[in-house]
């Protein structure tokens, strides 16, 4: 009773939970940070000591401006709040320079920037369908607001290996929750800020730019002058922003600065493979040497080289199955997201029909996409813990996608100092998100099924093998890399196998949802 | 939610801020020769690895006692020797004898975290939590958020997992027995309790209500066979854990002896440091130390401590309840904490433990306690470059206090307990309202002392008074333990029959 007191009339819950996890984010400035620390430190030195014009040319460090101008504004305002507390940092020349009032800045300034994700979590829940008299702990809102905030990936890859990711996903959850209230003017013009601080986001492009399209332009109802009025009030928008930030630029710029953003020299995949269709088709592509080699089928001096030490190196040759080029990715990725495009062309199902398509949009390039970064996942778990909350079958897909997602971040907090809090972070997560979505969708039995929960439990010895009892063994020495590839292909095949239910979710469930509408 | 989940988030939430605290620096980091407790923890996985047992307290030729000799209990001892066998496996250079001293690296300052992690887990943690479950009144909600409270508690983090010591083993153990005693298992209770004190000797500050509840407990019984049996098995159960404990040093008379010398150095003077006590803030005024003799100063802190352990004593032998059996835990060891001799800053977190058992009915006063008590630690925090988590960690217990267990709400002159306040004020003063009195005082010491925190970091002290900002640290701590030792007595002696009322509303 006594805890109730405080939490049912008023919405003080949410500012507990966002000052609590700002606490935690609080004590990990010391925790290990990535090399991603110093790629922002630099920036915050070349945008700070140089003039706009050179900043996409300045490569005294390895670690070049690789993000869209707007990122690079923003990091030019942070620079003038650095200088107070070391000005050493804002030195092009000091690289790798980390003294601790430079970490307690950078790690600050992610913190702080978190208040933009903060305030969006709260207009997303806002658009929620709310049930009333329900204790709090059981609410929708309350539930959604603890996914997103504190959300393994972001509390990982934000505040301790070091990225701005929370307050980018800031500004595209509100941009989402715009649509969601029918303010879909802002909602665009959010969306193009966002692609302009990164360009990642440019993977959900499609689905906002169907989206948009189809709902102002061809309304089927009054397909007249005034919606494609609207249309073109947006579309205008966006001109307008794009060019008046490539006008901060000198002409000419526009060639080198897509060079630095779109750097396609790199291979199909990360160092440390995402859990995609990549993994699971260099996997077989072993597999088969392998068996190849051993049937007599193949001549092992024939095989190039660098297969067998997989992981570790860029350029991954694929020795029996057909290499894959960029173009082919790209048209892969596009394949894999037509059919949900052409779906919401037709029945646009509303601003739920839209953020499900906006998912597949994110999971399809994370599937198929060239040079797929882990982190990726984010952008579908983060938009998917909406509908988690709403319906059943998309809490399902959600609980398969975020624990296989953020268990394959693991790989990124190698150090044994953040073993511990890497595993406590991940099964706080997802104690929390299994028990109350299962609390939340009590009537209908079990949320998931046998196979699954054997497929999630398998996680656990996985990192027992991978992370407790392999290195102690001899093939540490000679095969470092094996932890890393089983890791990546068992979350490949949850990650595709979210991917494939939430299509059948897309193709098939709109009846059902269509029904709760006209209710 | 289930509650198992509950629990598991809150246990798991605590072990995150436990870790994170741990990624920051320990006592005596880079400062050789002597370094600081973290060393002096190695150096006896050393001594206990490397030396046969019976020169473990004695200073041989292979055992500098100068040099952070063992001054802790046996089983203390027998802890070090247990993880210097799993250092050795790790690492063999970790301990070997003489290479090893000042031995510093990354990894094995995971190792050493890790080994407090693990008791916390093993020993502590379940011991708040089969607490807060048994003994916490209230919805199942409610015990749980009193359970986080007291796994958050800045104090005993900062100290294990920052300054680094094993403080949740010989707190846990009396939690331990505390529970063994609330549950009725007696001689379970005296046992863990005794276990407690075999681990750190500081226990001796909780041993005199152990003593009176259990003594009171029997007599209740009746003076008759079965009073006595009891008492006779208690005490045969604390023997035969006493000579389990000390097995290895009884075969010659001058061992006990020898160990006993190490850990009551009587040598060492009245007080060492900055510590928020009496005597170290008397000393602001007049200089004891050098004006009284050392027979003097024993026997005037003697004398004061029995004075204000007495009362509290007295009457839980008198009412051997839980209820008293707590206060008189905090009574008890504040008095030792603030008279008696030779104290640590750290002595703090033995009264902190019986405090945070009576979180839940008192929230607020228990709040401000706790929050002191980590406060009158900070030079030897910022000595360890601690400052970061001490603040974050303050600030957030501050918080989820007041949130969690509506401190600020529950906090009528009723549940206050002011009965005494209230009889000596209703004759000249009757409309004073002194739950409001209480809430400003609150926040006037509580901003009080993050300005004092504030300046400490800040400020750079007068070339005169270099020591200007301890001083004043634990001056003002003092001011502050004296007025909750006035209070905490208040409310155990003056408990009426209220608490049967209040139950009875409810």
């Amino acid at each position: 009773t006594v805890m109730a007191a405080p939490v049912t009339n008023d919405q003080s819950w949410f500012f507990a939970l966002a000052l609590g996890v700002s606490f935690l984010k609080c004590l990990l400035i010391n925790a290990y940070h990535s090399t991603d620390f110093e790629v922002h430190r630099n920036w915050l030195a070349l945008t700070h000591s140089l003039p706009a014009a050179q900043w996409y040319y300045e490569a005294t460090s390895e670690w070049t401006l690789d993000y869209p101008p707007l990122f690079a504004w923003f990091e030019y305002g942070l620079s003038h709040i650095a200088r107070f507390f070391d000005k050493e940092m804002l030195v092009v020349q000091n690289l790798n320079y980390a003294s601790p009032a430079t970490i307690l800045f950078q790690r600050l300034s992610v913190i702080v920037a978190d208040v933009v994700f903060f305030y969006a979590v709260k207009e997303c829940c806002k658009s929620l369908r709310e049930d009333k008299g329900k204790d709090l702990l059981g609410k929708p809102s309350f539930i959604l607001t603890v996914l997103l905030l504190w959300n393994f990936g972001l509390l990982i890859v934000d505040h301790i290996h070091f990225q701005y990711n929370g307050f980018l996903f800031g500004v595209l959850l509100l941009s989402i929750a715009r649509h969601f209230q029918n303010r879909h003017f802002e909602g665009a013009l959010l969306f193009s800020i966002l692609l302009n601080l990164k360009h990642i986001y440019l993977y959900i492009a499609p689905a906002y730019g169907i989206y948009l399209l189809r709902c102002f332009c061809f309304t089927q109802s009054n397909d007249n002058i005034w919606s494609r009025y609207n249309y073109l009030k947006i579309w205008n928008l966006r001109r307008f922003i794009d060019k008046f930030y490539s006008s901060l630029f000198i002409k000419g710029q526009l060639p080198q600065v897509l060079s630095r953003l779109f750097p396609f020299k790199r291979g199909l995949c990360h160092a440390y493979w995402a859990p995609n269709i990549w993994a699971l088709y260099n996997i077989a592509d072993k597999a088969f040497s392998i068996l190849g080699v051993k049937f007599k089928l193949l001549d092992i001096n024939k095989l190039p080289k660098a297969s067998m030490t997989g992981g570790l190196v860029q350029e991954f040759q694929h020795s029996v199955l057909p290499s894959v080029s960029p173009l082919a990715t790209l048209v892969c990725t596009v394949l894999s997201i037509l059919p949900a495009l052409f779906r919401i062309w037709h029945r646009p199902n509303g601003a739920r029909g839209f953020l499900r398509c906006l998912v597949i949009c994110a999971l399809g390039s994370f599937m198929f996409g060239w040079h797929v970064h882990e982190k990726a996942i984010l952008m579908a778990i983060l938009p998917l813990s909406l509908l988690a909350v709403e319906s059943r079958e998309d809490a399902r897909i959600f609980l398969i996608l975020s624990i296989t997602g953020h268990y394959s971040l693991f790989p990124l907090l190698f150090t044994t100092q953040e073993l511990p809090i890497k595993i406590f972070l991940m099964l706080l997560f997802t104690i929390f998100s299994l028990t109350s979505l299962k609390t939340l969708f009590r009537k209908g039995g079990a949320l998931l099924n046998p196979l699954e929960a054997t497929y999630l439990l398998g996680l656990i010895p996985l990192e027992l093998i991978c992370e407790f009892v392999y290195p102690l063994t001899v093939w540490q020495k000679t095969f470092p890399f094996l932890p890393l590839m089983l890791t990546s292909v068992y979350c490949a095949l949850g990650v595709t196998y979210a991917f494939i239910r939430l299509y059948i979710s897309l193709l098939t469930c709109s009846d059902s949802t269509k029904k709760i509408k006209t209710q | 939610m289930e509650n198992w989940s509950l629990i598991s988030l809150c246990v798991l939430l605590g072990l995150t801020a436990r870790w994170a605290v741990s990624f920051h620096s320990y006592s005596g980091a880079g400062k050789p020769p002597m370094f600081g407790d973290y060393e002096a923890q190695r150096h006896w996985q050393e001594v206990t690895y490397n030396l046969p047992v019976h020169e473990w307290y004695f200073n041989t030729t292979n055992n500098d006692l100068n040099y952070w000799g063992l001054d802790y209990p046996p089983l203390t001892a027998y802890h070090s020797l247990v993880c210097a066998y799993v250092a050795k496996l790790l690492n063999p250079e970790w301990v070997e004898l003489y290479a090893s001293r000042g031995y510093e690296s990354h990894s094995h300052k995971l190792f050493m975290r890790a080994t407090v992690l693990f008791t916390d887990i093993l020993i502590y943690i379940p011991a708040v939590l089969l607490y807060c479950f048994y003994f916490c009144d209230g919805s199942s909600k409610q015990k749980v958020a009193t359970a986080f409270c007291i796994l958050l508690y800045p104090g005993l983090i900062l100290i294990d997992y920052g300054h680094f010591q094993y403080n949740s083993v010989s707190l846990g153990l009396a939690l331990w027995g505390i529970l063994g005693l609330g549950l009725g298992w007696d001689l379970f209770g005296s046992l863990a309790f005794t276990l407690a004190l075999n681990y750190k000797q500081m226990e001796l500050y909780h041993s005199l209500p152990f003593f009176c509840y259990l003594l009171g407990k029997c007599i209740k019984q009746g003076l008759t066979w079965r009073g006595f049996f009891h008492l006779f098995k208690i005490s045969m159960t604390v023997l035969v854990t006493f000579a389990l404990c000390w097995m290895p040093f009884l075969s010659d008379p001058k061992q006990p002896l020898q160990v006993l010398h190490r850990l009551f150095p009587v040598g060492r003077g009245l007080f060492e440091d900055k510590v928020a006590n009496t005597w170290c803030s008397l000393n602001v005024l007049i200089k004891i130390k050098t004006l009284l003799s050392r027979e003097t100063q024993l026997f005037l802190s003697f004398a004061l401590t029995l004075l204000f352990v007495l009362p509290s004593s007295l009457k839980l032998l008198s009412k051997p309840t839980l209820w008293q059996f707590k206060l008189a835990l905090v009574n008890t060891s504040l008095a030792f904490f603030l008279f008696s001799f030779q104290v640590h800053e750290k002595s703090i977190l033995l009264v902190a433990l019986p405090v945070c058992l009576v979180f839940n009915e008192i929230p607020l006063i228990a709040t401000w306690f706790l929050l002191t008590s980590t406060f009158s630690m900070l030079p030897l925090l910022l000595k360890d470059g601690l400052l970061l988590p001490y603040v974050v960690t303050s600030l957030a217990f501050l918080f989820l206090s007041l949130y969690l267990l509506s401190a600020l709400e529950r906090s009528t002159e009723e549940e206050l307990r002011l009965g005494l306040y209230r009889k000596l004020t209703q004759r000249w003063l009757p409309k004073l309202n002194l739950s409001r009195i209480i809430k400003w005082k609150f926040w006037f010491s509580l901003a009080a002392m993050a300005a004092l925190s504030f300046t400490s970091v800040w400020l750079k002290p007068p070339a005169k008074l270099p020591d200007l900002f301890p001083v004043l640290v634990s001056v003002l701590s003092f001011l502050h333990f004296l007025g909750f030792i006035i209070y905490f007595n208040q409310v155990q002696l003056m408990e009426p029959q209220r608490k049967k009322s209040q139950k009875k509303t409810n």
